[in-house]
Parts: structure tokens; C-alpha cells; sequence
């Protein structure tokens, strides 16, 4: 029996605002435990959460980049659960009301076709602090960090419109891109700014009827989003075709042990007994605002890839990978305005530069090699001053710190030796240091002397250096065995 | 009008309130009255009525973005039962 697979994500995005969502404490990275909590986010007695006014915006700029309804009036609720990391008691979060409304979102697929994925709604909510099971203290206790509590999220619901991982992935990476191309995440992946909770189902192949879903939360990688899915439709699958029948649960995966357990079934399911929060008005969003966030919005990444067709002549496919990623895409504009060569900027970018930047785990707005240095390289490539070997090891050395482009090609005496008169010479030198093969060229049957070429080459380039320019080089030995013939 | 004795384990469990045995039936009477009064008002007609959210005609102010909250960990940390390494200490949360 064949089956399809029904999938629908929830999306937590974590806004690049400098302060809490309803309080005026950092939300910076990586501070000492506690430093950013505030009486707020602890939930003091007596204080009363303030909206922050860019939250509002950039949930704003992400219902504009979908196309969605904004809601002119929304409202918070309260979601009541207990956990130590969540001081008030309840998330303040939006239900009835949401800020952004029904959006869609094209996708692209490997074999080139797109597909329309609707987003439900999308709306703001408050993060959570960290609990710590481990750590410099009595292993009785659990250790809280409420650093995080109060940090602005917004939550995007897609309707399940999506059949198989590749296309949630797809979906989830294009949500990436989005977010970050509009600058209201920074896409850190590493420290929580977006996690994915993933609502799975099957059913036999065009069955209407929905099957029995199940939701895996909190995966905070794209790999382990694609795991989890693939082996909870295989999990559903087997269960189904063993006569079981799926229980509606929410699941927990683990990247590491790529294992998946049951966190509560629906039986024990929390009731979170969502009631409007008292302490936060109705939040009223005028027309002049929303216009004034649209024309303010940047490109996406749609529009950009489309420009980088028409504007740089590159393939859709190059276009389309450099605009996926805000930076990436930027720093290629600066390395194409600084070296006018955009074909080479591309392959760098996304070459050379892109693999040694995954190799060390760097983000491109982290690259020891600036766009300045690449484009400086990218020039003495384009004016044939240095080979393509030589541009490699260039390039190691700018990544090392040792400076620009020029500075280490003079260091290093890598210049490509493009003098045909200077190439000549050599040529010749060589040829005459060598009449045995000179000899053995001019007596080989003309359709194999092509293949004697090669050792000349090596003399020569050995004779340089390694610095002749070779193509040069072949066109002059070519022309000087001719002679002899 | 009472609430049957489940519901009101459940709503314990829930709220994380402990309620004895002697107190359960006066809960659920309490618990009841309210409910009553909550009927009360769903038997009006309310077709094409805007559902209130708040009882003045304000909506929400907002605030900067700036940072205007410092480290005060200390003197928040102060009233903890248990800290260490400026964490907060619970009772264990996992098994």
C-alpha cells in the first residue's frame, strides 16, 4: 500500500529587537545568567508589561513580506501552564486575534517547479527562560536562567499544506531566508532564533480523510528537521501497516541519539485555559503605519534573485542561492562593485569562500576574508596576474590575516609571468636545453605529437617557476615546434 | 449548581493548588455560583455585539526600543530561596 504524508510547521522567530517584549531588558547573546532578567520578566509583584513598539513592527514587515491581512486591532491572551522556567505562570501570547493574517509563501523544489504554501496566521509571543539540568550545583535541583524570558518571538502556522520533507525543509528555509532578507531575525540557527515544531500525518494515497497526526517540537536545525520527519512517516507508516493505529502525541526528537520519545499524549494534554490579558490594551495598527513599513521593507528575496538575473547575467539557479541568504547575497553585491567581475564574484562567493566558511562554522558576516579583499583578489584574477592555483593559495593567506590580495602576491613572488617577451625566452631556453625531444617531437607522426606537448610544458613551467602563465605558454610552444617542423 | 468532584481535581492539578478532602464540596459549590452567574449572562442575546476587550476605550501605548532595564541580579536574587552562579534553583523538573 502506497501512502502521503501531510505536513504542517509552526515556526518560532526569534526578533532581532535590542529589548524584551514587554520590558526594557537586553535581549543580547551569550550574557551571564540573570544579568537580562528584569522585575518584569521575573514577574515582581506590582509591575505591568509595556509593549515594545519594533516587536509590532517587524511582526508588521514579516505579514507584509507574505502578502497577509495585518490585523488592525489585535489582542493578547494569556496561555496558562506551570514551569519553573516560566515566572508569571502564563505566556502571554496572541489566540483570537493575531497581528498577522492568512499569507502565502512560494516554494522552490530541486527539480525546478514552486508550489504555493499557505501560512494560517502568524502572531507575537513571549519566549521562555532555559532550565538547566546540569551544573555547579546539587544535582537535586534544576537551574533557571531567565535571561530569555520576555524575548519577542513570532510564531508563523502554516496550513498543512506541505507532503514531504523536502518541501517542509524547502518551506522552512524559505521562511530562513525571508526573515533574515527583511532584517526582523538574525537567523542564527545555533542559538535558538528559529525552531520548528513539526505537525506530521499519513494516509493512504488519495484518501481525503486526514490521518491521526502527531507533533515533534522544538528542532532547531534544518538536518534534524529532515530526520525527524522522515522517520516519523516511517514510524506512522509501520504502525499503521502493523494493524496499530497512531495516537495523537507530542514528540520530542533528539539529534544527537536520533531518537524520537513520546513527551504527553493527548489524554494528558495541558489545558491552557487561554483568557484575555488584563493587563495589555487592544493593540491598534493604523494604515498610515503598515504603508510606511511597506515602503520601508527590503527587498525579498524573490525580487533580488530575479535583479541578480537580469542586472548580473547570472543563472537563475546561482541567482537563486545568493539571494537565499541575506548576507551571502550582500557581501557578493560589495565583492561585485568592488571588482566589476560578477561571474567571479558569484563563484567565490559560493565557492571557495562558502565551503571554507562551513568548514570552520562561520557565518559569512563572521569571514576572516572581507568582500574588499576578495574583490582585490578576484582583480588579479581577472587581469591574469596570478593562476587559478595561485588564487587558491592567495586566498589561504588572506584567511590567515596575512593582508590583501596584492600585498601577499608580492611576498610571496607569485606573480604570473604574462610578458610574452619575457615567455618567449623561456621557451626557447628550454627548447634548446632539450633538442633529444625536440628531435623525438618533429620525428612523431603528427596525430601523437599532441600528446608530446605535455612534457615541454612541465620543462617550462619548472623553469618559471611555476609562474609562467600557461595558457600563454602553450600558444608560444605551439608556434615555436611549428616553426621547426 | 456543583461541579462534579473530577473536574475540580483536575482544575487543582492545573492551577497546582492542593485541596483537601473537607474543603472539596465548598470548592465545588463556590465554584458553581460563579458558573451560575456565567450562564446568566451567556442566555443574552448578544448577535452582532463587538466582544469587549478591555472596559476603556484605550488601546495599547508602546515602547522604544532601548534598553532601559540594567543588571540588578543581585538584589533580585536576594529574596531566592536558592541561587548559584547567579541561576535560580528548583527542585529538579526532569526524572
Amino acid at each position: 500500500m502506497s501512502w502521503d504524508t501531510v505536513i504542517g510547521l509552526e515556526i518560532h522567530v526569534q526578533l532581532a529587537t535590542k529589548t524584551k517584549i514587554f520590558s526594557g531588558a537586553s535581549t543580547a547573546y551569550g550574557a551571564e545568567p540573570n544579568t537580562q532578567a528584569c522585575a518584569i520578566d521575573l514577574a515582581m509583584p506590582g509591575t505591568l508589561p509595556v509593549l515594545n513598539k519594533q516587536a509590532v513592527n517587524y511582526a508588521i514587515m514579516f505579514g507584509l513580506a507574505i502578502d497577509a491581512e495585518i490585523g488592525q486591532v489585535s489582542a493578547f491572551e494569556r496561555k496558562n501552564y506551570f514551569y519553573p522556567d516560566l515566572p508569571k505562570g502564563y505566556q502571554t501570547t496572541q489566540l483570537e486575534k493575531p497581528i498577522v493574517g492568512r499569507g502565502n509563501v512560494e516554494i522552490q523544489l530541486a527539480d525546478g517547479s514552486t508550489k504555493n504554501v499557505r501560512i494560517h496566521h502568524a502572531h507575537l509571543e513571549e519566549d521562555a527562560g532555559k532550565s538547566l539540568h546540569e551544573g555547579n550545583f546539587n544535582s537535586s535541583f534544576s537551574g533557571i536562567d531567565l535571561n530569555r524570558a520576555g524575548t519577542p518571538l513570532i510564531e508563523i502556522v502554516s496550513e498543512p499544506d506541505m507532503t514531504s520533507a523536502e518541501e517542509a525543509i524547502a518551506f522552512a528555509k524559505k521562511i530562513h531566508s525571508i526573515v533574515t532578507s527583511i532584517g526582523i531575525c538574525d537567523g542564527e540557527m545555533s542559538q535558538g532564533s528559529m525552531r520548528f515544531d513539526v505537525n506530521v500525518s499519513v494516509k493512504p494515497s488519495g484518501s481525503e480523510t486526514l490521518g491521526t497526526r502527531t507533533e515533534t517540537k522544538n528542532l532547531n536545525s534544518f538536518k534534524f528537521m529532515e530526520e525527524a520527519i522522515k522517520r516519523e512517516v516511517a514510524r506512522q507508516i509501520d504502525v499503521i501497516e502493523d494493524g496499530g493505529t497512531i495516537a495523537q502525541e507530542t514528540r520530542l526528537y533528539n539529534g544527537e541519539t536520533k531518537v524520537a520519545r513520546s513527551m504527553r499524549s493527548k489524554e494528558e494534554a495541558n489545558d491552557y485555559r487561554y483568557f484575555p490579558c488584563p493587563d495589555l490594551l487592544p493593540v491598534v495598527v493604523s494604515d498610515e503605519q503598515v504603508e510606511e513599513l511597506r515602503r520601508k521593507l527590503p527587498e525579498l528575496p524573490d525580487a533580488r534573485q530575479a535583479r541578480f538575473v537580469k542586472q548580473y547575467e547570472l543563472s537563475e539557479y546561482d541567482a537563486g542561492i545568493l539571494s537565499s541568504d541575506a548576507a551571502m547575497a550582500n557581501y557578493f553585491e560589495a565583492v561585485t562593485s568592488a571588482c566589476n567581475n560578477a561571474k567571479l564574484a558569484a563563484n567565490w562567493t559560493m565557492g571557495e569562500l562558502s565551503a571554507r566558511l562551513n568548514n570552520e562554522d562561520l557565518s559569512i558576516a563572521n569571514s576572516p576574508v572581507s568582500a574588499e579583499q576578495l574583490a582585490g583578489l578576484i582583480v588579479r584574477i581577472a587581469d591574469n596576474s596570478i593562476s587559478g592555483k595561485m588564487a587558491k593559495e592567495v586566498f589561504e593567506a588572506i584567511w590567515a590575516g596575512e593582508g590583501s590580495a596584492d600585498q601577499i602576491i608580492d611576498a610571496r613572488g607569485l606573480k604570473q609571468v604574462s610578458d610574452s617577451g619575457a615567455l618567449e625566452q623561456m621557451v626557447a631556453d628550454v627548447l634548446a636545453a632539450n633538442q633529444a625531444m625536440v628531435d623525438d617531437y618533429i620525428n612523431t607522426d603528427e596525430a601523437k605529437r599532441k600528446k608530446k606537448l605535455g612534457g615541454f610544458m612541465g620543462q617550462i613551467m619548472k623553469a618559471s617557476k611555476g609562474q609562467a602563465n600557461p595558457q600563454q605558454v602553450n600558444q608560444i610552444l605551439a608556434k615555436k615546434l611549428n616553426e621547426l617542423l | 449548581m456543583s461541579i462534579e468532584r473530577r473536574e475540580i481535581e483536575k482544575l487543582a492539578t492545573l492551577s497546582r493548588i492542593a485541596i483537601n478532602e473537607e474543603t472539596i464540596s465548598e470548592v465545588s459549590q463556590r465554584l458553581g455560583s460563579v458558573l451560575e452567574l456565567v450562564d446568566q449572562l451567556q442566555a443574552v442575546n448578544t448577535d452582532g455585539v463587538e466582544a469587549m476587550s478591555h472596559p476603556m476605550q484605550a488601546t495599547q501605548r508602546l515602547r522604544e526600543d532601548e534598553v532601559t532595564e540594567l543588571n540588578r541580579r543581585e538584589a533580585l536574587q536576594a529574596i531566592a530561596p536558592e541561587t548559584e552562579d547567579g541561576l535560580f534553583l528548583v527542585p529538579k523538573v526532569i526524572e
